[in-house]
Formats: structure tokens, sequence, C-alpha cells
């Protein structure tokens, strides 16, 4: 089979236009680090497991490893970037900062998507609500109760 | 090794009409795709067995939920987040939402969808059993057609469905129990209902067992059973010789339940793999069912 053509893909990332073009099966993953240069989404395993491509796709929580970018077509997306508002951290951000919720950071931009996505989908989370909501984000360094509560103290500060 | 990505093709057909002719035209040369879950995941492996796929994600005749008195039909791109969510699911289906709520995490389940679970065909998937055990019908649809299948008798092997390759997995649909007005809940008719996940952690991992059961009790004794389980045979089973024992006793004693045991032994067929071993998934298989069924004469 000869060589498919590269597809238009516009979509809003962060809150700005843009247009690229990829390959038809190229991954968000690739395409938002590569072609726009937002390094922050990081790529751990490649294949679902760990979480560490985390971003916002119209508001759900995906991994871009698995989503192809023609899937984004007309999308609203979130990365790690467009979390804090200017200079001002988002309060999980804040919380991860003061509470030791990060140490190497490579989950960290995944685990504070899946912290962002869960508060606003559930604003009060019980303990159970956030080991499920970050179940797919996977941490080699923190053992993750630092995580948690980072994301207990994010809810206090947000009340 | 990574896929070479020029090689592949993920073209949008804008209606569903027009999926149905490409299909019809050039049969066996378009794989479905919809949330991506399974196949992205064997593109970056280098392990795609097709090279040009149709981008079913946003045809919206295979989304949306449907409830008449007889059925519950769910689009086949229904997605284990909006099973969760579902109402009458929770109340009358409630293993249908017990299993999604334990497939992945949550960015798979915004993605993965029941029909992709289906097509995908793993005898280890976390939804199958559920949807064995409520006796699901599947609407496959083609240019020629359409067709409804009883899911028990989807799966012919390893991999192998009773679908064509110009159909797509369109629609399924779950009869609501005869006994359940709608609107009730199948609990207040006597049903109990047990899901069980075994594997390494209860998020991300693939099952080493799953199982689904669903009976429904009446003064201690059983008047309707249901058991399928997944990851103990080439396909996800539904257990009819154990179940029909089941009905046939007068009470749950441990010597019928042992014998339920030793029946269910005989109707899956588990393997050694790098998952678990084939004595391990038996055992547990038959401690699930003996649990299943403790749990129900509580």
């Amino acid at each position: 089979m000869p060589d498919a053509a590269k597809v238009r893909i516009a979509f809003r990332v962060n809150g700005s236009e843009h247009i690229v073009h990829a390959w038809p099966m190229a991954r968000l993953l690739d395409v938002l680090r590569e072609e726009l240069r937002l390094t922050g989404t990081k790529e751990g395993c490649g294949e679902g497991e760990c979480g560490a491509c985390a971003v916002l796709l119209d508001g759900a929580l995906v991994n871009s490893c698995l989503v192809p970018a023609l899937h984004a077509d007309g999308a609203s997306i979130i990365t790690i970037e467009g979390v804090a508002q200017g200079e001002q951290l988002h309060a999980v951000q804040q919380a991860f900062l003061e509470h030791g919720g990060a140490q190497c950071g490579i989950c960290t931009p995944g685990m504070v998507l899946a912290a962002v996505n869960l508060l606003e989908k559930c604003p009060n989370p019980t303990e159970a609500d956030i080991r499920n909501g970050l179940a797919g984000n996977l941490c080699r360094c923190t053992g993750y109760m630092k995580i948690f509560e980072s994301v207990v103290a994010a809810c206090k500060q947000q009340r | 090794m990574r896929a070479y990505l020029p090689q592949f093709e993920l073209i949008t057909p804008t209606a569903l009409e027009d999926a149905l002719k490409l299909l019809a035209r050039e049969p066996g040369q378009w794989e479905p795709f919809a949330g991506g879950t399974d196949l992205m995941v064997l593109l970056e492996a280098g392990k795609l067995a097709h090279q040009r796929f149709l981008n079913i994600w946003r045809l919206k005749e295979l989304h949306g939920m449907e409830e008449t008195r007889e059925n519950v039909t769910l689009g086949a791109l229904t997605t284990y987040t909006e099973v969760q969510k579902h109402e009458t699911l929770q109340r009358e289906f409630p293993l249908l939402c017990r299993a999604a709520a334990v497939t992945g995490s949550v960015a798979t389940q915004n993605r993965g969808t029941l029909g992709g679970n289906i097509a995908n065909a793993s005898p280890a998937a976390d939804s199958p059993p559920a949807l064995l055990v409520y006796d699901a019908e599947l609407e496959l649809l083609s240019a020629r057609g359409a067709r409804w299948v009883r899911y028990a008798q989807f799966h012919k092997g390893y991999k192998q469905m009773d679908l064509a390759p110009d159909e797509l997995i369109a629609r399924i649909r779950l009869p609501r129990r005869a006994n359940v007005a709608p609107g009730f809940s199948p609990a207040s008719w006597g049903w109990h209902e047990y899901y069980s996940k075994v594997g390494t952690r209860s998020a991300q991992a693939i099952s080493k067992v799953c199982f689904a059961g669903a009976a429904q009790m009446a003064n201690g004794r059983i008047a309707d059973i249901r058991i399928a389980l997944g990851s103990v045979a080439p396909t996800v089973v539904r257990c009819a010789k154990t179940e029909e024992f089941l009905r046939a006793e007068e009470k749950l004693t441990p010597a019928a339940v042992q014998k339920a045991q030793e029946i269910l032994a005989g109707e899956i067929a588990p393997i050694d793999d790098f998952r678990s071993t084939a004595r391990y998934r038996r055992r547990v298989a038959q401690n699930l069912l003996g649990e299943f069924l403790g749990s129900a004469v509580r």
C-alpha cells in the first residue's frame, strides 16, 4: 500500500487555536510534544498503563498515547501547560508543591491532570474516590501517600 | 518496535451508510477503529494486523441508549464511563456497571467502548461476562441489512466471531428481566448479583479470572441462576451445566455447592500464561462460585 497522506487537524490547545498536519494514526501525544513543543506531557509506558501522558480532551481525562490526533480534530485540549492561570498555580499544583506530591516529576503532569479532573467531577472526594481517580497514574517515587495528601489539601483549598 | 506511521490509513466516513458501503466494497480491507484503547497499544508495539482503519468514533448512530418496556439498547460506542453513569443500568444491570468500573482506569473508561471490547474478542475482557449473564444480543449491520445474534453464540473460538468482514457491531440489547417492571430494581424481586475480578490489582490489571453471576432467590431456593466467566477459556463462557444443576437443587447445601464447583471445573478450560496458571485459575473460579452462592443464600 502506498503511504497515506497527512491529514489536517484543527484544535484548541490550552485556549489557543492550532492547525497541524499529521499522519492519520499519529498519536496525540507525539503531535502535542513534537509539533506544538508542549513537552510537559510525558510518555511513560506508551500503552495506556501509566497515565504520564494524560490530558483533558473536551473535558475528559484521556491517555494521549492511545488517542490518534485525528480524534482531536475540532476538540479542545488542556495539557499540563494550561492548568495554571498565568503565574497563578492551580490549587492541585500548589498542593503538590507544598505536600511533597512530586519527586522525579515524570508522573506529575498526568497525576496533576487526573487530580484536576477528579476535583472537577467530584469536588468532595472520599479517600476511595481519590484512589480510584488516580488509579491509572503510576508513580515510582512517592509511594502515593504524599500525592493523596496533596489532593486532600487541594480539596480543602478549593472549598 | 514502533510502527512506521505513513503506512497506516485512518479514514472518517461522514455517515454510517458510507462506512457500510466501504466495508461492502472492500470487505476485510478496513478494520473499524473506535476508542483505540486496544488498537493504539498494538500500533505502538508494531503489532497491528491491519493498515487501513475505518474511524467509526463519531458515527452518531452507534452512540446513545434507548429504553423500551422489554429492552435497554446501547450503541456499540457506549463508553465505560457512560455505562457507569446510566441510572437504568445501575438499577437493572449492575454487573455491567461493576465491570465498567474495573476496566482500566478513568482515562481508559472515557475512551474504551462496549462494542470495541466485544470486537477485540479477548477472553480476558471484563464486560463480556456481565453481558453473558444478562443474555445480551448484538445487532450486526452491513450494507446487506441488519441481523441480531445472541451474544452467547457470538464468540466462536479464540478471537473468532460470528461477524462477517463487511459487518459492524452496531448495538447491544439487554432484555429486561421478565418479572421486573421498568423502574423497579431486580433486587426487589430476589435477584442477587455478584461480580469479581481477580488480578494483580483492581485497576488497570487484566484479570486472571473474572466472574459474573446473578441468582434469583425465592424462599432460600434458587429460582433462576446465570453464571459467566472470563480468562478461563478461549472465549468468555456462560456455564450452562452448572446453572442447570443449581436450578434443579432443592436446597443449597454444602454438598450441592461442592458438586456445582466440580461441574464448573468441567465447563472451563483455563491455560497457563504470563498472567497466571491453569491450576490457579480453576481453583479461583471454583472459589468465586462458592463465594457467589454463599452470598446469595445469606
